[in-house]
């Protein structure tokens, strides 16, 4: 057993490029921590800041344990109600992570598919879609994302709003990220759809879809991975910035952006914590996610080797 | 005589993560002015490297672990980064394989040979262009004040090889080293550049290196030789000697495998190490999993009529008899076949095919007939539309007109044939590129199996595991291989993979698509074995596409020959190779370098 995982770590290309690439690991660490947090939260954050009982106005913009007037229990200081900011953080990234990972998810599934049909079909609906891609790729996808979100606000029900907010946000990232899932992978689908393996296939009479599941989509899943830890990141920060606008997630379940949003009134009076704090967790975990998906990029790129 | 390149004892190491690779191992190798030298070997022989190794060009991270390069008595390892790369311009220069890639395609062919004429003499523009004009007429190009403004995508590949000839000897260069010149080029262009490296060797008095796999090639042009197998020499000498007198193992196997151009032989006497199939593990076997099981599954339910026949009795017998009978006897026939590709509508193989025009006629009025248990050679050069009409029949590529008949039964064409169309099954196709032609992400089991589920060839998965583990033992492969994945093989065990999916279809019909012409000689000679052997079990019909007229004389019973997309002439193949009838046959037979001496 051993014996056979190390022969599968010497062969085997990815792994071996990582093992030599201190930053990657480095990347790998952060984005580990930060999502074992995120995802631990509820058992490693110290209080729940989503819990009104708990929160008292008396303990609010309580400065980090190494300065003057802090409190013990408030390991980072609190924000201007009184939460502590360190569980705010971590439940925040929980939200952003979560919502981040809903959306791409939505995009991937969305561009991918489209992007199959377009490059291997071909014809006309390549022709649509992908001039349909190259408008919403001429606006800026906060700019989708926010005219989603609004058009939401206004049909939904106002007692719905914060329940369905999640759901919003997630369609509204995801409908603006799907572009680069789509064109990626249908510039990859054209080259493989050439490749003879594919011929063959369409020689035995074989049907489009399973052409495209069984034979294509195996064979791009290599730039599918980078795109979608790239854009990872990019669906992190939208969410950080729809949020930040104050049309993001409801106040009272903070993500990273709101926490950001929050800081930012606090900033020149003094009360630094509340911005930095939030605004250094959002910027690691961006980063390590994005180096990691370089790192993918240039893995999956035989000529950058 | 002085030599003007002496290599001692040269070894050259390319250290991997998986230990130091040894890609050349004690080289001894002596170029004189005025010789063209041939290295002659396999791919991974090592080749290539002998040429980056004397330019100093060697990849990284390869380096020169051992030995003395002498180039006029200077040796080129002790030389500095600046001093090699004068000497690199100036002294040596190189012609690489690929006429397209090695001329920069956004520049005047003028500009670039200008430029590096002025980089190596210190003279004015005006002159640098008349020595540019001189030199592309001694390479041959006419009207060369008109052509020299032009840009390399507007010279064909013959033309353009010409140029980068030119822009190797316009430094006037005392070593000029080869690297596969002519193999991505036509037949008959290819003799035309060899007699021109001929003729600049012995008008200029340069040493050449000439780097090919091709042994016809090596016997037309060379004065030495030098075998290399595995970074070693194998064997050196005039080359007259070392072809006709092999001393070595290695050489005499490696010359057996070239296919003969002047006499049919039933198989190629098989030799050169089998040791890449014999080195596998065969004790994984699956139960009940055989050759013999797999051919008598392939036969099952075959019409008696091809088994109980010896081929060559059917062939003899097709040569005799009259037309109206020969026409009962037909497999495939295609008639009035015209297939044109426009650049804009083609949104299929998205300009693979075009030149300069917009429209572009693949095929016109081809009328081809195969038979029963026949083997159908389909000749031509590049652009003559072979691949076109293999990939008409099996329904890729819709005809503008023309009708097919397989079986006795119309041949709906392209898109209008149904998936679940019976002759999906019966035609089928083995590719060029064993690389591409294979999904990198399946096991062999789940390509091999493929057809079986797809065409409901098998009662259960028991005996689909059974059929694949068969169909790999028939093609010679260890059945252990079905665990596998692609890229784990070599390009001669994935022809066999791919042999063995189109076989394991039962096909009636079978299109080879230039199946040997990615591999080296000894394991073509293999796969063509392979090929002869199945074709003489089961009974196939076979359109045998190639561009090599030796391996289609070794294949065929019939010869079609295309010549820009139209059929120039059908025969015999014993009749055609010792008559042909057709001036462009004859020009092409004359062409072939071949290892016939004279």
């Amino acid at each position: 057993m051993v014996k056979r995982w190390q022969k599968w770590a010497r062969e085997n290309e990815l792994f071996y490029l990582f093992s030599n690439n201190r930053i990657a690991q480095l990347a790998a660490l952060l984005a580990f921590l930060c999502v074992a947090g995120a995802a631990l939260s509820p058992w490693i954050a110290p209080s729940n800041p989503y819990d009104i009982a708990s929160i008292d106005i008396m303990d609010s913009l309580i400065p980090p344990v190494w300065s003057e007037n802090s409190d013990t229990r408030f390991l980072i200081g609190t924000d201007d109600q009184g939460r502590d900011l360190l569980s705010a953080i971590l439940y925040g990234t929980r939200l952003s992570l979560l919502v981040g990972l809903l959306s791409i998810s939505f995009a991937c599934v969305l561009g991918v598919s489209v992007g199959l049909m377009a490059g291997y079909l071909g014809g006309r609906f390549d022709a649509i879609v992908m001039r349909i891609a190259d408008v919403q790729l001429s606006l800026p996808a906060i700019l989708t994302a926010l005219l989603i979100d609004g058009v939401a606000r206004g049909i939904l029900p106002r007692e719905q709003h914060d329940s369905l907010m999640i759901v919003v946000l997630t369609v509204a990232i995801g409908l603006s990220l799907w572009v680069n899932f789509a064109r990626t992978v249908r510039a990859s689908t054209f080259v493989e759809r050439n490749k003879e393996y594919v011929q063959s296939a369409e020689i035995m009479g074989m049907h489009p879809i399973r052409i495209m599941l069984v034979h294509i989509l195996p064979n791009i899943l290599g730039p599918i991975l980078v795109i979608l830890t790239v854009d990872l990141a990019v669906a992190v920060l939208l969410e950080s910035t729809l949020s930040f606008l104050g049309v993001g997630v409801p106040p009272n379940q903070p993500s990273l952006g709101t926490l950001i949003r929050i800081g930012t009134e606090y900033m020149f009076s003094g009360e630094w914590w509340i911005v930095i704090f939030p605004s250094a967790m959002l910027i690691i975990m961006v980063i390590s996610i994005n180096v990691l998906g370089d790192f993918l990029r240039d893995a999956f790129n035989p000529r950058l080797r | 005589m002085n030599s003007l390149l002496e290599l001692n004892n040269v070894s050259v190491k390319f250290p991997t993560r998986f230990g130091e690779f040894t890609a050349l191992n004690g080289i001894d190798l002596t170029v004189h002015a005025g010789e063209i030298h041939g290295l002659v070997g396999e791919s991974g022989a090592g080749k290539s490297t002998i040429g980056a190794a004397v330019m100093g060009l060697l990849q990284s991270p390869g380096y020169v672990s051992a030995g003395e390069i002498l180039f006029q008595g200077e040796n080129l390892r002790l030389l500095d980064d600046d001093a090699y790369h004068r000497v690199r311009g100036d002294r040596i220069s190189m012609i690489f394989q690929d006429p397209q890639t090695s001329l920069n395609p956004l520049l005047t062919v003028s500009v670039q040979l200008i430029e590096t004429i002025r980089q190596h003499n210190d003279m004015s523009v005006e002159d640098a262009r008349e020595r540019a004009v001189a030199l592309l007429r001694e390479t041959g190009i006419a009207n060369v004040e008109e052509r020299i403004d032009q840009y390399p995508h507007q010279f064909s590949g013959g033309m353009r090889q010409r140029v980068v000839i030119a822009l190797a000897i316009c430094t006037n260069p005392d070593l000029i080293i080869a690297d596969e010149p002519t193999t991505a080029l036509d037949v008959s262009v290819q003799k035309q550049i060899l007699a021109l490296i001929r003729r600049l060797c012995t008008e200029r008095n340069i040493g050449i290196i000439l780097i090919t796999h091709d042994i016809g090639v090596i016997n037309e042009v060379t004065d030495k030789v030098t075998v290399l197998r595995s970074g070693r020499v194998i064997e050196s000498g005039l080359t007259g000697d070392v072809l006709a007198r092999p001393q070595h193992e290695y050489t005499k196997a490696l010359m057996a495998a070239v296919p003969r151009l002047d006499k049919r032989l039933d198989r190629f006497s098989n030799i050169v190490g089998n040791d890449e199939l014999t080195n596998s593990d065969s004790s994984w076997v699956i139960d009940g999993a055989s050759a013999q099981y797999a051919t008598n599954w392939l036969l099952d339910g075959k019409q008696l009529l091809k088994s109980a026949l010896p081929e060559n009795a059917v062939t003899q017998k097709h040569a005799d008899v009259k037309l109206d009978e020969q026409t009962d006897n037909r497999i495939l026939s295609v008639t009035g076949l015209d297939v044109s590709f426009s650049a804009e509508g083609s949104d299929f193989f998205g300009g693979r095919w075009f030149g300069e025009s917009r429209k572009f006629k693949a095929l016109s009025h081809v009328d081809l007939a195969v038979q029963h248990g026949e083997v159908l050679g389909v000749v031509g050069e590049s652009g003559s539309g072979k691949s076109t009409l293999a990939k008409v029949i099996v329904g890729l590529v819709n005809p503008t007109a023309g009708s097919m008949r397989f079986d006795g039964e119309a041949l709906p064409i392209g898109r209008e044939r149904a998936r679940q169309h019976p002759a999906r099954r019966r035609i089928q196709m083995i590719f060029q590129d064993p690389y591409s032609s294979l999904n990198n992400r399946q096991t062999v089991e789940q390509i091999l199996a493929e057809p079986i589920r797809f065409y409901k060839l098998s009662a259960n998965q028991t005996q689909t595991r059974q059929l694949v583990a068969s169909v790999l033992d028939l093609v010679e492969m260890p059945q252990r291989a079905m665990l596998k994945y692609p890229h784990q093989f070599s390009g001669g065990q994935r022809q066999r993979i791919a042999v063995a999916r189109a076989i394991v279809a039962k096909p009636d019909f079978l299109i080879c698509d230039e199946p040997t012409s990615a591999l080296d000689v000894s394991i073509q000679a293999q796969v063509l074995n392979l090929l002869k052997d199945l074709q003489s079990t089961l009974g196939l019909s076979i359109l045998f596409i190639s561009h090599n007229l030796a391996v289609i004389r070794q294949m065929s019973d019939r010869v079609a020959v295309l010549k820009g997309g139209e059929l120039i002439e059908t025969a015999n193949v014993e009749d055609f190779f010792n008559n042909p009838q057709h001036a462009y046959s004859q020009q092409l037979l004359e062409e072939t370098p071949s290892l016939a001496f004279g």
